[in-house]
């Protein structure tokens, strides 16, 4: 493994070659480029989307994102239901981490309709968006390993995934899909000695992350596999949308819950954890940091939040709900970055439009295909993987 | 905030402001301006981050309106600002040249409404919908159920029967 940068080139000197005017050339018949699909089945892609590849040698030339594999048309059905049926809808828009869709479509229409949630409510919202956001980096971290062949603790990080779901089962009822979250407040309390059972889940996860970080963080292959590798510009971050962990792997601190305090983050100790390299393990680096961050912002929580209180608000009968004509913007941070609802409302019972902006559609489509160019085609799935690419929330 | 839009107010023909549910400053503007303005707020106004470009179907008033969100990251506030063009042959003015990321939304809008946004790169290739060749489907006069009845084969529904009727005719077929 060569000690070579793949990092942008603007110039681009290598290949393709350019014509007179400067156009690059991209010529199949010439047989010096192949094209290869990655994706829409590949174990190195997330979910259901593909990466059109031209390659020369082992090196990318151009690459091309194909998404529409898992359209279900979930806006133009919003068009159709009322509020409350949307919810069913609305969480299957991003399938690992479905509590982000069902608290910011319940902001949305508790902010439209003039509705004020309980404290306690709040409080077990953010249990449950942070039990959330834990699954997912427990299968994201290790994950990353996985896609350069270290399968195994990516699969040891899926039993400690499961132990998150558990708790999910006993406080929801489901395992994936909770709508737990509802407008007005959330479905139920915390069962009797749920937090004594978290909180040994997550003992057991804080030992299972120092055997991650002997597995992964400190071997050579995965460092030499990942430093130097898919670096984005930090001039790149504004233009390109770019949010989340991997916006403060290029040394950006951001955080929608320091930045724009939702909830009750603001009455919480945490730190945003900052990169600077802006490669793949900086990314790596900060999701790894975040799992400790979430772990210690849920004892947190546990210990703030009250034993008892209300937990939903009076709302009008939700089969009825005619919301006020307006619309606004809701944000909150998901693990893979800042996740963005944008509703409209006509007045009637029915939404005129919920828009979804994750954080996946600035970073697969124009970042990732501008980013591969000059990578080796061994690290296209490290790189969309660094990315966090969930392809659910790009074509809803 | 008062400033900007004061400043605003005097250089570009703004109006219909108002405040969001949650501190989000909404405006409206005429849509010839609007590359302008955007192109003020970002280099004057520290506005870098284009969060969110999103139409909405106006059937009944015949426009459509693309909003687009901006975001000050150093002051952390959003500003969004509306534009309202007619629904025939729509055609707005493209924004990836202030954001390269633009491009994305502006490509799904042409798909998904139908709004053309002439020199968007890639505009015209499909982004979800490949081969299609019927209305814009997030239009809102066009008829999910309609067009699902007329593309796909129709499939019989399930036999349904009275329940005491149907109890009837099995334990007593002769009475």
């Amino acid at each position: 493994m060569s000690n070579t940068n793949y990092s942008w080139k603007n110039n681009r000197s290598l290949f393709p070659e350019a014509d007179e005017t400067g156009k690059l050339v991209v010529d199949l018949d010439s047989q010096k480029y192949i094209k290869v699909w990655q994706g829409p089945n590949h174990p190195g892609v997330t979910g259901n989307m593909s990466l059109e590849l031209t390659v020369s040698g082992d090196e990318v030339v151009e690459a091309k994102t194909h998404v529409g594999y898992l359209h279900r048309g979930f806006e133009k059905l919003f068009e159709r239901r009322r509020y409350i049926q949307c919810f069913p809808t609305c969480i299957r828009m991003c399938v690992p981490e479905p509590d982000t869709n069902e608290y910011n479509l319940a902001r949305g229409t508790e902010l439209l309709g003039g509705i004020e949630v309980p404290e306690m409510a709040n409080w077990l919202r953010m249990i449950a968006l942070e039990m959330a956001r834990l699954q997912v980096l427990l299968r994201m971290v290790p994950g990353q390993a996985g896609t350069m062949g270290l399968g195994l603790p990516s699969q040891w990080g899926l039993y400690y995934r499961e132990l998150i779901l558990d708790r999910f089962e006993e406080l929801t009822g489901g395992r994936i899909y909770h709508m737990y979250i509802l407008p007005g407040g959330v479905r139920g309390l915390l069962p009797a000695g749920f937090k004594k059972r978290l909180e040994e889940n997550l003992v057991k996860i804080e030992s299972f992350m120092k055997d991650v970080d002997r597995v992964i963080y400190a071997n050579t292959v995965f460092k030499k596999r990942t430093k130097g590798i898919g670096i984005i510009p930090a001039d790149w971050i504004d233009p390109y949308g770019v949010t989340g962990p991997v916006a403060r792997a290029a040394g950006y601190e951001r955080d929608v819950r320091k930045d724009y305090p939702y909830l009750y983050y603001d009455q919480l100790d945490f730190g945003v954890n900052v990169e600077h390299e802006s490669d793949v393990f900086a990314r790596f680096l900060v999701r790894r940091k975040d799992v400790d961050t979430t772990i210690d912002l849920l004892r947190q929580i546990m210990s703030k939040m009250p034993d008892k209180g209300d937990i939903k608000a009076e709302t009008p009968n939700v089969l009825h709900w005619k919301i006020p004509r307006g619309e606004t913007l809701v944000r909150c941070e998901s693990s893979r970055g800042e996740y963005i609802f944008y509703l409209v409302a006509d007045g009637s019972m029915y939404p005129r439009r919920i828009n979804l902006r994750g954080p996946s559609y600035a970073h697969a489509v124009t970042l990732l295909e501008k980013l591969l160019i000059n990578a080796n085609i061994s690290d296209v799935s490290s790189i969309m993987v660094s990315l966090a690419t969930c392809p659910p929330e790009i074509e809803r | 905030m008062k400033e900007i839009i004061d400043h605003l107010k005097k250089r570009f023909p703004v109006y219909e402001i108002g405040e969001g549910p949650n501190g989000v400053i909404l405006m409206s503007v005429e849509a010839a301006k609007l590359v302008p303005m955007l192109t003020s707020l970002k280099t004057n106004h520290g506005y870098g981050i284009l969060v969110i470009l999103s139409a909405v179907d106006w059937l009944e008033d015949c426009k459509f309106q693309l909003t687009y969100i901006i975001n000050n990251p150093d002051e952390k506030r959003d500003l969004g600002i509306r534009v309202f063009i007619k629904r025939e042959d729509a055609e707005m003015e493209s924004i990836h040249s202030l954001w390269e990321h633009a491009a994305t939304f502006q490509r799904e809008i042409k798909e998904m409404f139908g709004i053309n946004f002439p020199g968007s790169p890639r505009v015209d290739e499909p982004f979800l919908l490949e081969g299609w060749d019927n209305l814009p489907p997030m239009r809102r006069d066009f008829d999910t159920k309609q067009y699902s009845e007329d593309t796909y084969f129709p499939r019989p529904g399930r036999e349904t029967n009275d329940p005491a009727e149907y109890m009837k005719q099995k334990l007593y077929p002769d009475e």
